[in-house]
């Protein structure tokens, strides 16, 4: 009985979270790694576009709830993420077009568009902050859990509980079914293949035939349907502030190097790698030592490696060890 | 003369720009914007030494910043004498365990091949020397902190004037550069960006939760000056003597005695602080001007003559027999200990010492946007980038907010529209920094003053 309860903490403290939260670091680490890939930037605007799409979400949700659309037990963001991704998606070839395409045609070297996606990021930032205003917003409706602490405990007779949030399960539902797509739309298709033929040897690729234009274009709208559905998720789960969603920048740029930047399927699970290892690192695993070990040898202090204060110092320290032993990253990306 | 012509007439008309908001608004915020400009051109200066001259990108400015000012509180706040009997043995013993590390890796390093055993043996070690360094400090640290949390709760510092914290500041920065250069000046550049910005995250993340070292994010109020006290200054016979005299054309107009004595005690309040930032900028000049004097003599040297020839060809430079490595890892140094001098004068300036307010937008971003403005590898250029992006900087709002007003004329008052856009004026600056930059990289990709070698 021990034994399961130490289980059940376990899943209710590390696992659920950090399943949720890689989710969401994911999408934007693939987001990241596309951009990388194909255009060849350090995309800094990242953290800020999601705040962006989110934005519009949240507007859009605003507008659903005042006309009284809602779809009962789910929140009504999710009727509201397509509309967020067809307005983003025009954003992102705006910006594409009036600020990245003239470095891209002249061959900039990939600093100098790194430095051009900072500005990017200042506008878009300002123009969330103008827009939405820089306060913390929740916008999630509809039933909150899935399965409640309490009820658990009844059901189970255990006694810790395990609480399941819908906005959990609505995300990591939404990224595995999202990441499949993408990852069959790019190794199937023909358009996916000449993307990551573009991206893997780009004069080759032009070479036979491949459209650059369209390529660039395909990975916007791709980047747009990420950075929409990403910030979502994450503003649905936790809450929408725009300056943590520039912070969130960080984490996500680690889960993309540390999973081998250019390669989605590498970012993806780079994500989890993040996650889990932010929150291994800093949980407290003193309840848990108490019910796996007999009486006499039960911890005094909390068994934390880390206070939680460094949990994204984690993801960070990650990522310089990886850059130092496998500056490829974990599942080999471009080399640095 | 006339091939500085457009230096020259960059810096009258910022300088115009400054007397004009302090004939307009005030001195006192005219001097504010101009000490502020001043510690952003030093920090410029950081970056465009590793940029603007050797080509290495350092997103991790906010880092050595904060270790500046860091330096600061450590030299000049007065030592906690019961924090130190209290848990002072415990710190001083996990120093000793963090040196003892480094020394037995280095020695592994040094006399062990390459293998996956060394390998997971120096992370084995790490991990082992984490928990044992966590296990004897943690007696310590909650002690430290018990001391009179309220006021202090940290080791305090060495009680010496803040004005030496500069020099520390510098050694701080220049430490932390040496350990990251090591790390992640191999990476390419946009990496080394990426890298060096979470290094710096990680920096500011150990500075905000280890209280015992710096009261964290409970901050540091009331740091030494190096300057005189307005309170002082009020009651000094000299100054006041001084104010008099500077306005004895407005006072003789008083006939009154009494009304005479309200004037010149108004005079003197705002005299005082206007004089107080006086020196403030009298000290950051001489700052700016030694670093400005070095900065350029080292620019026209055969060394600085090395260094844009390893940016510019990094092979070719190599083949020559420049070690590029062991050059890049020095100016990485050099500017960061540039940075670090910056990081301690604002702390200097501002009094106090708050570790949450280092955040990547204010202290990473908008140097480099300054950067790029003025002009990468252009001393001059870099100096009026810091003072023409803080400019604006400052004054965005009541720009957009005049804008605002310009535009939206025709709505009434309480119209929705102009209410929201006045309640968000904060966040045009974002903006305005945005399209500044994106305009410069656009149109003026070499900045406003552009980099100029002349062959003597």
């Amino acid at each position: 009985m021990d034994f399961l309860n130490a289980i059940i903490l376990l899943l209710n403290y590390i696992f659920v979270p950090a399943l949720t939260y890689g989710s969401q670091l994911a999408l934007g680490a693939i987001f990241v790694t596309l951009i990388y890939g194909i255009l060849r930037f350090a995309n800094f605007a990242t953290g800020d576009m999601m705040a962006f799409g989110t934005m519009v979400t949240i507007l859009i949700t605003w507008y659903f709830q005042s006309i009284g659309i809602s779809l009962g037990v789910l929140p009504t963001a999710i009727l509201a993420i397509p509309f967020a991704i067809i307005f983003m998606i025009g954003y992102m070839l705006f910006v594409d077009k009036f600020v990245f395409k003239y470095y891209r045609i002249n061959k900039s070297p990939p600093v100098q568009l790194a430095m051009v996606s900072i500005g990017v990021m200042f506008v878009t930032q300002a123009v969330v902050r103008i827009i939405i205003g820089p306060a913390d917003r929740r916008f999630f409706d509809g039933e909150k859990f899935i399965i409640k602490a309490g009820e658990f405990k009844e059901m189970t007779g255990l006694n810790e509980g395990l609480a399941i949030k819908s906005s959990q399960a609505i995300t990591v539902f939404v990224t595995l079914v999202l990441v499949s797509i993408l990852f069959w739309f790019l190794n199937k298709t023909k358009t996916g293949k000449s993307m990551r033929a573009y991206s893997d040897n780009e004069d080759l690729a032009l070479l036979s035939g491949i459209d650059p234009k369209r390529v660039v274009m395909i990975t916007w709208i791709i980047a747009g349907i990420l950075a929409t559905i990403g910030g979502a998720l994450y503003g649905l789960d936790k809450s929408f502030k725009p300056f943590t969603y520039f912070n969130n920048m960080l984490p996500i740029f680690a889960a993309a190097i540390v999973g081998g930047i250019g390669n989605p399927f590498g970012a993806f699970l780079g994500g989890y790698v993040i996650a889990f290892s932010e929150i291994f690192i800093t949980y407290a695993y003193k309840k848990f030592f108490m019910y796996i070990l007999p009486e006499s040898m039960e911890p005094e202090t909390l068994v934390q490696l880390l206070s939680t204060d460094y949990k994204f110092a984690v993801s960070f320290s990650i990522l310089v060890i990886v850059l130092l032993y496998r500056p490829n990253g974990i599942f080999k990306g471009k080399v640095l | 003369m006339r091939k500085n012509l457009n230096i020259i007439l960059a810096y009258a008309i910022m300088m115009g720009l400054i007397i004009l908001v302090g004939i307009f608004q005030s001195w006192n915020v005219a001097l504010s914007i101009f000490n502020m400009c001043l510690i952003s051109a030093v920090m410029t200066m950081g970056a465009n030494v590793q940029w603007g001259y050797a080509g290495l990108i350092n997103f991790g400015l906010m880092g050595y910043a904060a270790l500046g000012g860091l330096a600061a509180v450590l030299i000049s706040v007065n030592p906690v004498e019961e924090a130190w009997r209290a848990g002072g043995f415990d710190i001083l013993m996990c120093l000793w365990l963090i040196i003892a590390m480094i020394f037995i890796i280095r020695f592994i390093l040094k006399h062990f091949e390459k293998t996956k055993i060394r390998t997971y043996g120096i992370a084995g070690i790490i991990i082992a020397g984490i928990v044992i360094i966590r296990i004897t400090s943690e007696s310590g640290i909650e002690a430290i902190e018990a001391v009179n949390p309220a006021t202090t709760g940290f080791l305090g510092g060495l009680g010496l004037p803040i004005v030496f914290s500069w020099i520390v500041g510098a050694f701080f920065a220049a430490g932390l550069a040496f350990i990251v250069g090591k790390v992640a000046l191999g990476l390419r550049a946009d990496y080394l960006a990426i890298a060096t910005l979470l290094i710096s995250e990680i920096v500011i993340a150990i500075i905000k939760h280890e209280d015992w070292l710096a009261r964290g994010v409970k901050n540091v109020i009331g740091l030494d000056r190096p300057v005189p006290y307005e309170v002082n200054l009020q009651t000094t016979e000299w100054f006041i003597n001084l104010v008099a005299k500077f306005n004895s054309g407005k006072l003789e107009l008083i006939s009154n005695i009494a009304d005479k004595q309200a004037a010149l005690n108004q005079l003197v309040i705002e005299g005082s602080s206007v004089f107080v930032k006086l020196c403030y900028s009298g000290l950051f000049l001489i700052v700016v001007i030694a670093l400005l004097i070095v900065t350029q003599k080292a620019l026209y040297s055969p060394w600085g003559r090395m260094m844009r020839a390893i940016r510019d060809n990094e092979e070719a430079a190599n083949a020559m027999g420049k070690n590029v490595v062991k050059q890049h890892l020095l100016i990485f140094i050099l500017g960061s200990a540039i940075v670090g001098i910056a990081g301690a004068m604002l702390v200097t300036q501002d009094g106090l010492f708050t570790p949450g307010s280092y955040r990547p937008m204010r202290y990473t971003f908008l140097i480099w946007v300054m950067v790029i403005v003025g002009g990468s590898g252009n001393n001059f250029g870099a100096i009026l980038g810091g003072f023409a992006v803080w400019f604006l900087w400052i004054e965005a709002a009541p720009i957009s907010l005049f804008l605002i007003n310009l535009f939206t004329m025709g709505l009434p008052e309480t119209h929705e529209l102009k209410v929201h856009l006045t309640e968000s004026v904060p966040y045009f600056r974002y903006l305005m920094m945005g399209m500044g930059l994106l305009l410069i990289m656009r149109y003026r990709p070499k900045g406003i003053l552009p980099e100029k070698i002349e062959i003597k």
